[in-house]
């Protein structure tokens, strides 16, 4: 088991760096930087002055090793969009991004894999049949979609708020209300995340759990007199397991890239908004910051699928992994 | 199966040639006394042509339609004159377009966008996948060390960093293309991956080691033999990358990084319903966002039974 995940951390290492440090210099390739695209100097002498302070004007390879050298002592420079340590807003919105993104994870769970196993266990009936629907329904509403939808229905119903992640009108901080304010507002940006997830894991667990129920162990354990539930739940469940384990690592990845969707049309201030801002402002160091912490979220929601997994199935541990 | 999937595929490309045919109005013909214009019902007014009230503006400050019972207008279908008052179907945008106009028009741009980016995303994941499943060794190494490699990211962050790279004012057809490109570079790996499988056992395969003894070239066997083999295949990724790239499309334009607001495109349509007060006062600025699901919804239905047969 050591020497696989010991790879699979290898790569989940590499993953971050490759992917920050591209991040940072095709950013640094883009045309114009922090000085044009946030237009507050317009004198070419004051812009080029600007430009020297921010240390702008060096040639790639020093902007690199400079960058690359603070990373190295975790530091990751300053944001020139809101003049504040990266690393400080970093820690802020990749938070908020993680709350959202292990609700939406945990929502997609709890509703997806007790239906699979629902759905496979039996060839027929109206229950069945009505999950099948809802779960094509749901795989077809991309978080897009699914989030203009629910936020409509919220602001046109008032159940929940609209968008964004706490109220202004909150100054009161303590700890009971600033959840119970977020929990009010998580419902929306949750759901419209976990449902094509739920979805999907529903197919991926029904299809599972009727491949595995025709195996001859469970006919024989039915022969033994263990009851439907125990069939299913206790000898067919374990085998079915890994499709959808194999699953979460592939998930992790439109996870993500649904949660920027997601943070967009509910104004939820995550990972993903940090640095599509900082893209268009040409926010080098933030580019780089939100791509590392990105790809650390990604890799270690990978490593974290690859543990499961080889935890539920001794035979990628013998593999050694592909 | 390949035959619905490459039905829903052709279906998809006559909506995109047609549907502009089939609106109204002009996509940028803006009628500035009817912002936020509610739908309006059609009715058949007895043998002729179908028809509809007219709306009448009550209130310009809150923007208050009202139909006009006493009148009727004939749909604009079915009527010549420009000068009678506008019948929308759909409801109207901010600046008064006819939503259904737009959405049609915007068919064009969004599918036609997402049909040309997946045929190069299957050339070339097909070309890509083949070769290494074909040559092996090193070059299938590092060909699916890439593909895998961006099959891990997170797509949309790769296509909106690549977007934001390059200039955002362009001509119009130049961001057609280049979005086009950018969803190829992400595309083709899902395709690659599949076939470079399919190829590896294909070419043991004796009708490939005959056509090779025949002498056959690697080029005739690859374009004539081992990508034919991966029809099917072809077919279902195909299928499956039109929404994904439509959604991009959506998701691109939605956060600017798109077709400029003029242009009619689902995405582009979306923009003005990020102001969620508003679009909770004009649901009908949301159809985009329906078409989008029917559009998925299509793919999916027409892709459900794939699982069936697979295990019966």
């Amino acid at each position: 088991m050591g020497p696989y995940l010991l790879r699979r951390l290898g790569f989940a290492l590499l993953l971050v760096f490759v992917v920050s440090s591209a991040s940072l210099l095709l950013t640094h390739l883009a045309s114009g930087d922090i000085t044009t695209e946030q237009a507050f100097v317009m004198d070419p002498a004051a812009r080029a002055k600007l430009r020297a302070d921010l240390g702008l004007d060096r040639p790639l390879g020093a902007q690199y090793l400079s960058w690359l050298g603070g990373v190295a002592r975790l530091d990751f420079g300053r944001s020139l969009l809101y003049s504040r340590p990266v690393g400080e807003l970093l820690g802020e919105r990749a938070l908020n991004t993680a709350i959202l993104a292990a609700t939406s994870l945990a929502l997609a769970t709890l509703i997806g894999v007790p239906l699979g196993i629902y759905t496979g266990s039996r060839s027929s009936g109206l229950g069945r049949s009505a999950v099948r629907v809802a779960s094509i329904v749901g795989l077809s509403v991309p978080p897009l979609v699914g989030s203009l939808a629910l936020v409509l229905l919220a602001a046109r119903t008032g159940w929940a708020p609209a968008g964004g992640m706490t109220s202004a009108t909150i100054v009161d901080l303590s700890w009971a209300v600033w959840i119970r304010d977020l929990l009010a507002h998580l419902p929306v940006p949750a759901l419209a995340l976990a449902l094509p997830l739920a979805a999907t894991l529903e197919r991926l667990q029904s299809q599972a759990i009727h491949e595995a129920m025709q195996a001859p162990f469970v006919a024989a354990s039915r022969a033994r007199g263990v009851s439907d539930f125990d069939a299913v739940v206790r000898h067919a469940w374990p085998v079915a397991l890994r499709p959808v384990l194999a699953l979460y690592g592939v998930m992790v990845g439109s996870l993500f890239s649904g949660s920027f969707v997601v943070e967009v049309v509910t104004s939820w201030p995550g990972l993903g908004r940090l640095m599509f801002d900082a893209l268009k402002a040409r926010d080098l160091y933030l580019v780089a910051g939100c791509a590392a912490a990105g790809a650390l979220f990604l890799a270690a929601g990978t490593w974290f699928a690859d543990v499961l997994l080889a935890w539920a199935d001794p035979r990628v541990r013998s593999e050694g992994g592909a | 199966m390949t035959r619905r999937a490459a039905l829903v595929v052709i279906v998809f490309a006559a909506v995109a040639v047609v549907a502009p045919w089939l609106a109204p109005y002009d996509s940028s013909l803006a009628f500035r006394d009817y912002l936020h214009a509610p739908p309006m019902r059609p009715r058949l007014d007895g043998f002729g042509a179908p028809v509809a009230h007219p709306l009448v503006l009550v209130d310009r400050l809150e923007q208050r339609f009202e139909l006009d019972p006493a009148r009727v207008v004939p749909l604009p279908w079915f009527a010549h004159a420009t000068d009678q008052s506008p019948v929308f179907l759909l409801g109207s945008d901010s600046f008064g377009r006819d939503v259904l106009s737009r959405l049609f028009y915007g068919a064009r741009t969004s599918i036609g966008l997402a049909l040309v980016a997946t045929l190069g995303a299957v050339l070339i994941g097909a070309l890509a996948g083949a070769w290494a499943g074909y040559r092996g060794g090193w070059v299938d190494e590092s060909v699916m060390r890439v593909a895998d490699f961006i099959l891990v990211l997170p797509v949309i962050y790769v296509v909106l960093v690549l977007r934001a790279m390059l200039p955002l004012a362009l001509p119009v057809s130049t961001i057609f293309l280049l979005t086009a490109w950018i969803f190829v570079a992400v595309g083709w790996p899902f395709v690659a991956r599949g076939v470079r499988a399919i190829v590896a056992a294909e070419r043991q395969r004796e009708y490939v080691l005959a056509a090779r003894s025949l002498g056959a070239g690697p080029w005739r066997l690859l374009t004539r033999h081992l990508i034919p083999a991966c029809g099917g295949y072809l077919v279902v990724q195909a299928t499956l990358l039109i929404p994904a790239f439509i959604l991009g499309e959506a998701t691109l334009s939605f956060v600017g990084l798109g077709f400029p607001e003029d242009v009619p495109s689902w995405g582009t349509m979306l923009i003005e319903t990020a102001n969620i007060s508003q679009a909770a006062r004009f649901p009908w600025t949301l159809a985009p966002a329906a078409a989008i699901f029917a559009v998925v919804l299509t793919i999916n239905l027409a892709l459900a039974d794939n699982k069936r047969t697979l295990t019966p």
